[in-house]
């Protein structure tokens, strides 16, 4: 038994937008795998329910005419896993929501709900931030993209507006992000299932046609900062550079400088910056590897 | 025997496996209120008032009961037998509600409602003001001068202290040339985790209280309430359905005396309460957190010139089980590897955390990760190998314990140790992993536990039983003894089967739910005694019937009843194998005789006066990865004793689910307070490491059969020692593998980071 106060059920995108902008008090629910969780503890108990489960234009993995990536917000994190062009473009995407929770969680939670909590533990957020995902958001006054960096305005909260009748409908991965492009992550966490990231770290190579130089390294971590976050000064150094070990080592150092983990109960900021740096430094090496390079 | 030692499926597999099998609730009327609980939000003080008016408007709400309303009649919990000793009865500083908080999450009030949503949002509106005292988490900071005084009489926090004195260890540690090996060693505070979370319903019918539980102990649970209620034991009635789970958290009274009472106080109408998950990790029981400081003095030959021993157990709010639980580790201590000299001291000490009581192991668990890293840590300071220092040293065939009078009749030590090594191939692992030297490595480590069956001497031990003869030739069989997804059932019906000569297993009834109007009284699922214990009685009381049976057989087939047997279900006589009748021919001639008809039954109780040794071990292969400060136990077996199997395939289930807790023990499962108020930070399955089963190798289970020779069946404690020796060796397998010591639990990545640091294997 839930304590909601009233619960509105969309069955289409347009219905979904107006009941939206009719009840912005209202928390959406999409597979219910957080929002039922924090319902039954009380955070968001007597809350009213806006349902979006269902809505088929919000479902699935497409090409659009410009060969972007589109990632329908309701998919599945099972089926993001199991879809062709995910596994042909992005496939570390597929690896990465791989490591949600267990089976059940991944039948049902989606990847719009893991972006829209805003938490940084996410893992589908650190390979969307390290592959420069777009948010398509709709609303009332039709569609707008934003970064998924400006998306995540702080811990728990991105940018939609309720009263303007916004939700989440899809992420796209430009083709300029995808192309000739190999990336891996590594969820770092206290056991191998049903956890949550101590520390994500996803990282993507671009080599140069002859794999011996990084023509463009990038790199994003979760649970580093109250957001997930891009090591920019670690891709900046790494640009240009040759394949070595010299290099990876280098590049690990070098995301001490752009991350700010912090010393909570579940891990010592000592800790997470340790991981972090070994973990940078496998996931270049083992991205190395799947674009075809060598040490 | 024709069943007894044969791997059969469970009794209630098909019912469970296709949820058909009712739990407690699945058979909560409709109409029962639910009842919802106001926990404290400080970790110690004194409840000043509690405004109840915004609950008791909340529509649905039937009656908020606080802590000043409740009588102040203290009562004790533990789960175990009534002493007639007073000096030997259970500490009662109980009370339903408490106005002293004693720890965060104290029960304060509760809130009875018409529906859980009300019961929910009640509970959120009241509003309890406290006059906060200072709380203490450490134990032994508990005993310090000047600390919190958490129970009046207790001074010092200190629940309990035992002593163990043998030989002289003040001068037989002055012996020339003696090596010195100290330590200590810390276990943190777990959770049973059992699937089934606590909870029961209670009603009042014909004057008395009914209250259905999931408890593993019904008749000592039936006690307990009366006492909490003032009512006599007769006027309480506990059923117990079947029970997901309970490894010793259900061997207290949980919230039964409270749900009793509440029905009390509404018209005796049913009430119910249903523990969330995060109620269970902080409001029911968890395993004692226990500091040990051991000191061995060796001879350069690695034999123990004398050793000494401190425990320090933290008991939490209330006493629970107390002091048994500590008392019964630190006297595995001595026998283990018996020295002439030893020295020991136990404390059991109240702090403002969550009470603790039995779980699984009852202090041998920790007793064996402080003991057994503590004889690695000895060997290695001699230079010998582990497995060849635990040989020489281990207890000796014949050893007999002088307090128990238990004997260790067989090696059986060495012969677990040797099959577990040949399994593990441990000598080719020890030189070969000696030579890694990069950022993987491995190690293997052995860990031995030492057990005992059930609780004699320290309690009574009981079983009653009856059986019943139905008129179709199959039996029905009652006892105290509860399944609890133990097995329990099935392994009474194969012995009850090969007891009265029937064909098959399937031909017992074993009657699953207790009830303690109607079930014979034994004293519910504790220890690891169930088929030792229930055992002795079933053979008896089997006896007893059969006798009856073939007194029938020889007054219907006019044959000398010394030359008849039941066999296959049959009453054949002996001489020739001639097979007069079936059971159930018997049994209708018997029932429907118009002169002398008769319900064939038998009963009777058994009173246990032994008690038995049931060791073995642990080896462990783990892989560490030094950088990301993680270690994965790559292969595992474990070596049991367990005199003769019962149900080989439900001994193997039991010793599987004992290694996967103790790996949760040895590498993830603590639970963690916040230092400055005393609030639980992980009590929900999230971030409490319960290792999963992508945390597991394959689970490798083995035993060596010596039959017990004290025990009806040959068989011996198999429920709790598959958990007791994993902890350690896998200690002792991250030792072997990266020469780190870890000395406290859980060796989890956190403190993986802080030992390889300080021993600079990691830079900073």
């Amino acid at each position: 038994m839930y304590d909601l106060s009233a619960f509105y059920q969309a069955d289409s995108l347009e219905a979904a937008v107006r009941l939206r902008a009719e009840h912005p008090e209202a928390v959406v629910i999409a597979g219910g795998t957080d929002v039922l969780v924090q319902m039954r503890e009380g955070k968001l108990a007597g809350k009213a329910l806006l349902s979006i489960r269902g809505i088929e234009a919000m479902e699935g993995v497409s090409l659009d005419e410009e060969e972007n990536l589109r990632i329908g917000s309701l998919t599945t994190f099972s089926h993001i896993t199991a879809d062709p062009l995910i596994q042909t473009y992005i496939n570390v995407l597929g690896e990465a929501v791989d490591q949600v929770g267990g089976p059940q969680i991944r039948n049902a939670g989606t990847i719009g709900g893991n972006t829209c909590n805003g938490v940084t533990s996410a893992d589908s957020a650190s390979t969307l931030h390290a592959w420069d995902a777009l948010v398509e958001i709709t609303g009332k006054n039709g569609v707008r993209r934003v970064p998924i960096e400006a998306f995540y305005l702080r811990a728990g909260q991105v940018d939609l507006h309720p009263e303007e009748g916004e939700l989440q409908t899809a992420l796209l991965i430009p083709k300029a992000s995808y192309e000739r492009t190999f990336g891996h992550y590594i969820k770092y966490a206290m056991r191998n299932a049903m956890d949550i990231a101590t520390l994500g770290t996803s990282v993507n190579v671009r080599l140069s046609e002859d794999r011996k130089t990084f023509q463009r390294v990038r790199i994003a971590f979760g649970v580093a900062g109250p957001v997930p976050l891009r090591a920019k000064g670690a891709e900046a150094v790494i640009c240009g550079q040759p394949v070595t070990l010299e290099t990876v080592e280098e590049f690990g150092k070098a995301v001490l400088g752009d991350i700010h983990p912090r010393d909570s109960w579940r891990a010592s900021k000592a800790f997470r910056q340790h991981i972090a740096v070994e973990s940078a430094k496998r996931c270049l090496i083992e991205s190395v590897k799947l674009a075809g390079g060598e040490f | 025997m024709a069943e007894v030692g044969k791997r059969r499926v469970r009794v209630d597999a098909f019912d469970k496996a296709t949820g058909r099998a009712k739990y407690y609730e699945d058979l909560v009327p409709q109409d029962a209120l639910y009842v919802r609980i106001k926990h404290a939000e400080i970790a110690h003080g004194i409840v000043t008032a509690v405004d109840t008016a915004q609950a008791e408007a909340i529509e649905g709400v039937v009656k908020v009961i606080t802590c000043f309303d409740v009588p102040d009649r203290p009562f004790p919990t533990a789960g175990h037998p009534w002493s007639m000793d007073p000096g030997h009865q259970d500490v009662a500083d109980r009370l339903l509600l408490n106005r002293h908080v004693r720890y965060y999450g104290d029960e304060v009030a509760v809130v009875i409602a018409d529906n859980e949503i009300a019961a929910q949002q009640g509970v959120r509106a009241l509003k309890v003001q406290y006059e906060e005292l200072p709380f203490v988490l450490d134990v032994q900071e508990a005993m310090a001068e000047g600390a919190p005084q958490i129970h009046e009489e207790f001074p010092h926090n200190i629940l309990k202290h035992t002593s163990l004195r043998q030989g002289d260890y003040e001068s037989a540690s002055k012996e020339a040339g003696l090596i010195k090996v100290e330590g200590w060693y810390d276990t943190p505070s777990v959770q049973h985790c059992h699937i089934e979370n606590h909870g029961c319903f209670a009603y009042e019918e014909g004057g008395r209280v009914t209250v259905v539980s999931s408890t593993q102990i019904p008749h000592i649970v039936r006690r307990v309430v009366g006492q909490a209620l003032g009512r006599p034991w007769g006027d309480i009635r506990l059923v117990k359905p079947y029970l997901g789970g309970g490894f010793g958290n259900k061997q207290d009274a949980l919230y039964e005396p409270l749900c009793a009472y509440c029905s009390t106080q509404v018209g005796g109408r049913c009430v119910r309460i249903d523990c969330s998950r995060e109620e269970t990790f902080i409001s029911n029981r968890v395993r004692h957190a226990i500091r040990t400081h051991i000191i061995s003095w060796l001879r350069p030959d690695g034999t123990f010139a004398a050793r000494k021993i401190e425990c320090f157990s933290n008991q939490g709010a209330y006493a629970s089980h107390g002091h048994g639980v500590v008392a019964k580790g630190m006297g595995a201590f001595p026998q283990q590897y018996p020295c002439a000299n030893v020295e020991g001291d136990a404390y059991t000490v109240y702090t403002n955390r969550p009470t603790a009581g039995a779980m699984r192991g009852y202090g041998i668990p920790q007793a064996m990760f402080a003991g057994e890293a503590h004889i690695e840590d000895c060997a290695r300071a001699l230079g010998m190998d582990p497995l060849a220092f635990r040989r020489q040293n281990i207890m000796p065939q014949g050893y007999e314990d002088s307090f128990s009078h238990n004997v260790n009749y067989e090696d059986s030590y060495r012969q677990c140790l040797e099959k577990g090594a040949a399994y593990m191939d441990y000598e080719r692992k020890v030189a070969e992993y000696a030579k890694e030297t990069g950022p993987i490595r491995h190690g293997i480590g052995v860990a031995a536990f030492w057990y005992n069956t059930a609780v004699y001497p320290i309690s009574l031990e009981t079983s009653s039983n009856r059986m019943l003869l139905n008129l179709d030739g199959t039996v029905t069989m009652q006892c105290g003894e509860t399944e609890i997804g133990q097995g329990a059932d099935t392994a009474y019906a194969q012995m009850t089967a090969d007891v009265l000569g029937l064909a098959s297993y399937r031909d017992v009834h074993v009657v699953s739910t207790q009830d303690t109007d109607t079930t014979p009284l034994g004293l519910g699922a504790y220890a690891s005694r169930q088929t030792y214990t229930a055992g002795f009685s079933i053979r008896q009381t089997g006896l007893l019937l059969k006798e009856k049976i073939l007194k029938h057989a020889s007054n219907l087939t006019r044959q000398d009843v010394h030359n008849l047997d039941i066999i296959q279900g049959r009453i054949v006589r002996t001489t020739d194998g001639k097979d007069l009748m079936s059971l159930s021919d018997l049994a209708m001639e018997v029932q429907y005789d118009t002169v002398h008809s008769e319900h064939i039954t038998a009963e009777s109780t058994f009173t246990i006066r032994n008690n038995a040794y049931s060791f073995g071990c642990t080896f462990v292969d783990v892989e560490v990865d030094i950088p990301m400060c993680k270690a994965t136990v790559t292969n595992i077996v474990n070596v049991h004793d367990c005199g003769r199997l019962i149900n080989p395939a439900l001994a193997e289930a039991q010793v599987h689910g004992g290694m996967s807790m103790a790996i949760g023990y040895g590498l993830g499962e603590q639970l963690l307070f916040d230092e400055k108020t005393g609030r639980p930070l992980n009590n929900n399955l999230l971030d409490y490491k319960l290792s999963t089963i992508m945390d597991h190798p394959h689970l490798e289970a083995q035993f060596v059969e010596n039959a017990e020779p004290t025990s009806a069946f040959g068989t011996k404690a198999l429920g709790e020692p598959p958990a007791c020796s994993g902890a350690p060796a896998i200690r002792n397998a991250i030792y072997a593998a990266t020469g780190v010591a870890v000395n406290q639990l859980p060796v989890n990545a956190h403190v993986l980071f802080r030992r390889f640091t300080e021993e600079g294997l990691i830079q900073e």
